[in-house]
């Protein structure tokens, strides 16, 4: 039974946590390129000069004596995120709806005393948040109004987009839906909806939650699958672009859709979690096995964008078919 | 190519490891179960004599060279004597004198023996011996003799049963009868027989020992006859005539004098006397080791002081169980809190046993986590707070062991050595993935943690483990190969198996 499973693991190109470290995260992410991405800062900073476009920084709360001037820097905004910047799965976000009164309304309807937020600085700052709890800046920056594409199968919060790059080819995909239990997070682990999206077309396949599928938003109850991601190129061009701009071959590239704004690059991730295996039902295994067999790692964006598009159309089979098996 | 070599380097060390443990239980005898013994006895000879008016010098002959025994301790027992031993050509001896002594007196010498098949080939090879100076008409016997035996046999152990039959047949043979009178003792013929050899050119002497036997009580020295064919000692019951080493027999002195004698007093009287019993094989081994002259037991564990070995037989361990959270980790997917806390954790729980140790930590995590969410009420900076919570933990765990005193619980006493500081981090985190995440996810970890921490703790608590890591604690290195091989295993977890079941289930529709 454990022999069989694994066998069939194996076939579809299941990638583990095992071969996802060893064979590519200590291949292809130098040690050295990782403050690049586990700082979101500096992340927002090098995606705005490679012109990527990113939400709208405010300010940064650096110090325990900084977090006085959050009212400075947010001024008159009824909207902002806080956000630490060495946070990982979403831990220790905050985002900030509007106001009532004196208080801050937090985007699940909770309320905030001017207190409380600043106790909750202060422990980001101190590093609550952060890998190895080193002290942490908080980055404040724009709300992200998302795409109304997005209303009728999301609870509260923001659903983003994850791509998976492998050596700047977009290789997989999926958007997080925001669900009741998850409270908002789009993260997958605390109960948001996972749902596959064909690279080739951008349009949505069926949801998880946790390893079960499933085919409507658990709270609003609407079909998740056959809806059309906009932008679907700008997202693949951005995703590709996000390897040239950090040099980290395997990346997990998280992307929200702003109303206005178009696709914004919220945060790349140097360890990025397998889940979205199981939202396509896929295995990333073939599809790194397929670039690694076919694909031109040194080719501009544009054609990196087309390899994928061409060899991932939804479902991808086998990484050789039988008869180039055998001619080869 | 980058696997090849971490296959060789995990060979390399196998193989040194494995080659290391070999040598020290295959040539030097270190046990491979704890507490194991080896059969050893303690022979003794006491001295009994009358001293005369001056002074008393009594002598006796000390084993020296013993094929396949070897001596592990001796001690020279008297009242009043002075002691010496010195080396003569025939072996050592010891010497008991006193200038004045009044009264019957006995003297003793004690040995511990012990088997050890590797002392054989020790002694060298000696000269031709002279020829016997003997009269005319023995002379003519003897070489008879000689011819005689010579045509009957084909080499050196041959002719020398021929020679002892007919030393038996006495005094019957035409040959051996000019030499030998009826009541010939057996140590009287093997004389006989080596003068005879002496004769013939082959290098012989006399050896007196004592069968060691399985039961306490006096023994009667047996004679041996030792003949050198050129390459070996071979040795020969004069008696019987049948070659080779009798069991169990421990060569006591050799030559044609007694073991004892005595200058300056009377009535000599030697009693030997064997008493079987057991002893450590882990001392005999290292013993031997010295003997030997190999660095190994310079080098070993038990030459540090017991205080600092007890804190090395669990220090050792240590890796083991951490080889343990690798194959958990890694290999069945288990989360926990911290890499090694679990390590530390089977520590403590070797103090507290496991059921106890397993309630406490339960009982300081919940109450902590407790005080902690009460903390997060006051909004405490980091630090202050890990303190604040790392304070309530040492104040909780002398707690649980006064009110254990009180109740009269051993176990909970044990408690002190609980590693503190890991546990305030355990809880810290635990919080903060109960807040982020759920409390079903913190239970999870806490759990899976502790389940960890348990199998640790039997692994490591496995005293013929302990035990082989200590006495060979060259099997880290297997330790070591065993983390490069499972470094590269890139294939699923256990639990992954069950994480992806959605993409396996798709295929089979």
């Amino acid at each position: 039974m454990v022999f069989s499973r694994y066998r069939k693991l194996a076939e579809e190109g299941v990638l583990g946590l095992n071969r996802r470290n060893g064979d590519y995260i200590l291949r292809f992410n130098p040690r050295r390129l990782y403050p690049l991405v586990d700082d979101k800062l500096r992340t927002k900073r090098l995606a705005l000069q490679a012109g990527i476009a990113v939400p709208e920084l405010y300010g940064v709360i650096e110090t325990q004596h900084d977090i006085r001037r959050l009212p400075e820097i947010v001024g008159s905004r009824q909207e902002f995120v806080l956000k630490p910047a060495h946070g990982s799965a979403g831990d220790g976000i905050v985002v900030i709806a509007g106001r009532s009164g004196a208080r801050y309304r937090a985007i699940n309807g909770e309320l905030f005393d001017r207190e409380e937020l600043e106790y909750h600085l202060s422990n980001a700052i101190s590093g609550q948040f952060s890998l190895g709890g080193v002290p942490d800046v908080v980055i404040v920056e724009a709300l992200v109004h998302f795409s109304s594409l997005f209303e009728q199968v999301s609870f509260q919060g923001v659903p983003d987009i994850r791509v998976i790059v492998f050596r700047g080819i977009p290789i997989m995909a999926m958007v997080r839906l925001p669900t009741r239990a998850s409270r908002g997070k789009a993260n997958l682990h605390q109960g948001a909806v996972g749902v596959g999206i064909d690279i080739a077309t951008g349009v949505t396949l069926d949801g998880v939650i946790g390893s079960d599928v499933v085919t409507h938003h658990p709270d609003t109850a609407h079909a998740i699958a056959g809806l059309e991601i906009p932008d679907w190129r700008t997202i693949l061009d951005i995703s590709a672009r996000c390897y040239d701009i950090t040099g980290l071959g395997y990346i997990g590239v998280d992307i929200v859709l702003d109303k206005h704004r178009g696709p914004l690059v919220l945060e790349l991730n140097a360890r990025p979690g397998l889940a979205i295996q199981i939202a396509n039902r896929q295995g990333l295994l073939r599809r790194l096995r397929i670039c690694e067999a076919r694909a031109d790692f040194a080719a501009p964006p544009e054609e990196r964008i087309a390899f994928a598009q061409r060899e991932f159309r939804h479902p991808v089979g086998a990484v050789f078919e039988p008869q180039e098996l055998a001619a080869g | 190519m980058r696997n090849r070599h971490i296959f060789i380097l995990a060979a390399v060390l196998t193989v040194i490891s494995v080659s290391l443990v070999a040598y020290k239980v295959r040539v030097l005898d270190f046990p491979l179960l704890p507490h194991e013994q080896r059969e050893v006895w303690n022979i003794e000879a006491a001295i009994s004599f009358e001293p005369g008016p001056a002074a008393v010098k009594a002598t006796l002959k000390i084993p020296t060279l013993t094929p396949g025994f070897s001596v592990l301790d001796e001690y020279f027992i008297s009242r009043g004597f002075g002691v010496s031993t010195r080396v003569t050509p025939a072996g050592r001896e010891a010497e008991w004198a006193v200038r004045q002594a009044s009264g019957p007196q006995t003297v003793y010498y004690r040995a511990v023996v012990y088997k050890d098949p590797q002392r054989i080939v020790e002694d060298t090879t000696p000269p031709f011996p002279p020829r016997p100076q003997l009269d005319e008409p023995s002379r003519i016997a003897m070489e008879g003799l000689i011819a005689e035996a010579r045509r009957q046999s084909a080499d050196v152990a041959s002719f020398t049963v021929q020679l002892l039959r007919r030393i038996n047949q006495g005094e019957n043979d035409p040959y051996v009868s000019v030499f030998l009178d009826r009541r010939a003792t057996p140590s009287e013929r093997a004389e006989l027989a080596t003068m005879f050899l002496a004769g013939a050119q082959i290098p012989a002497r006399v050896a007196h020992g004592i069968a060691l036997r399985d039961r306490s009580g006096t023994v009667q020295p047996d004679v041996l006859l030792e003949v050198h064919d050129g390459v070996q000692w071979l040795y020969f019951d004069p008696v019987t005539t049948q070659q080779g080493m009798p069991p169990d027999f421990l060569i006591w002195w050799r030559g044609d004098e007694g073991i004892a004698n005595l200058e300056g007093g009377s009535g000599l009287q030697v009693t030997l006397a064997v008493q079987p019993n057991l002893f450590d094989a882990m001392m005999i081994a290292e013993r031997r080791a010295k003997r030997v002259g190999s660095r190994t037991a310079d080098f070993s564990l038990s030459t540090l002081p017991i205080a600092t070995q007890t804190v090395y037989a669990v220090l050792l361990m240590v890796p083991v169980g951490a080889l343990v959270i690798v194959l958990l980790r890694n290999f069945v997917g288990v989360k926990t809190f911290g890499t090694f806390m679990p390590v530390l954790v089977a520590l403590a729980f070797r103090e507290t046993r496991l059921l106890w140790g397993l309630v406490l930590f339960a009982v300081i995590v919940s109450l902590g986590l407790l005080i902690r969410f009460y903390l997060e009420k006051l909004r405490l900076l980091l630090v202050p707070r890990l303190t604040c919570v790392l304070t309530v933990v040492v104040l909780l765990m002398a707690a649980i062991s006064v009110i254990s005193q009180k109740l009269d619980l051993q176990p909970a006493l044990s408690i002190a050595l609980f590693p503190m500081v890991i546990i305030a981090m355990t809880i810290e985190r635990m919080s903060i993935v109960w807040e982020e995440r759920g409390a079903s996810e913190a239970i999870q970890e806490g759990v899976g943690s502790l389940l960890v921490a348990a199998l640790a703790y039997l692994v490591m608590g496995m005293g013929w483990l302990e035990h082989l890591v200590f006495v060979f604690p060259e099997l880290l290195l297997v330790v070591i190969a065993a983390t490069l091989l499972m470094g590269r295993y890139t294939g699923y977890r256990l639990l992954e198996l069950r994480r992806f079941r959605a993409i396996a289930r798709e295929q089979r529709a």
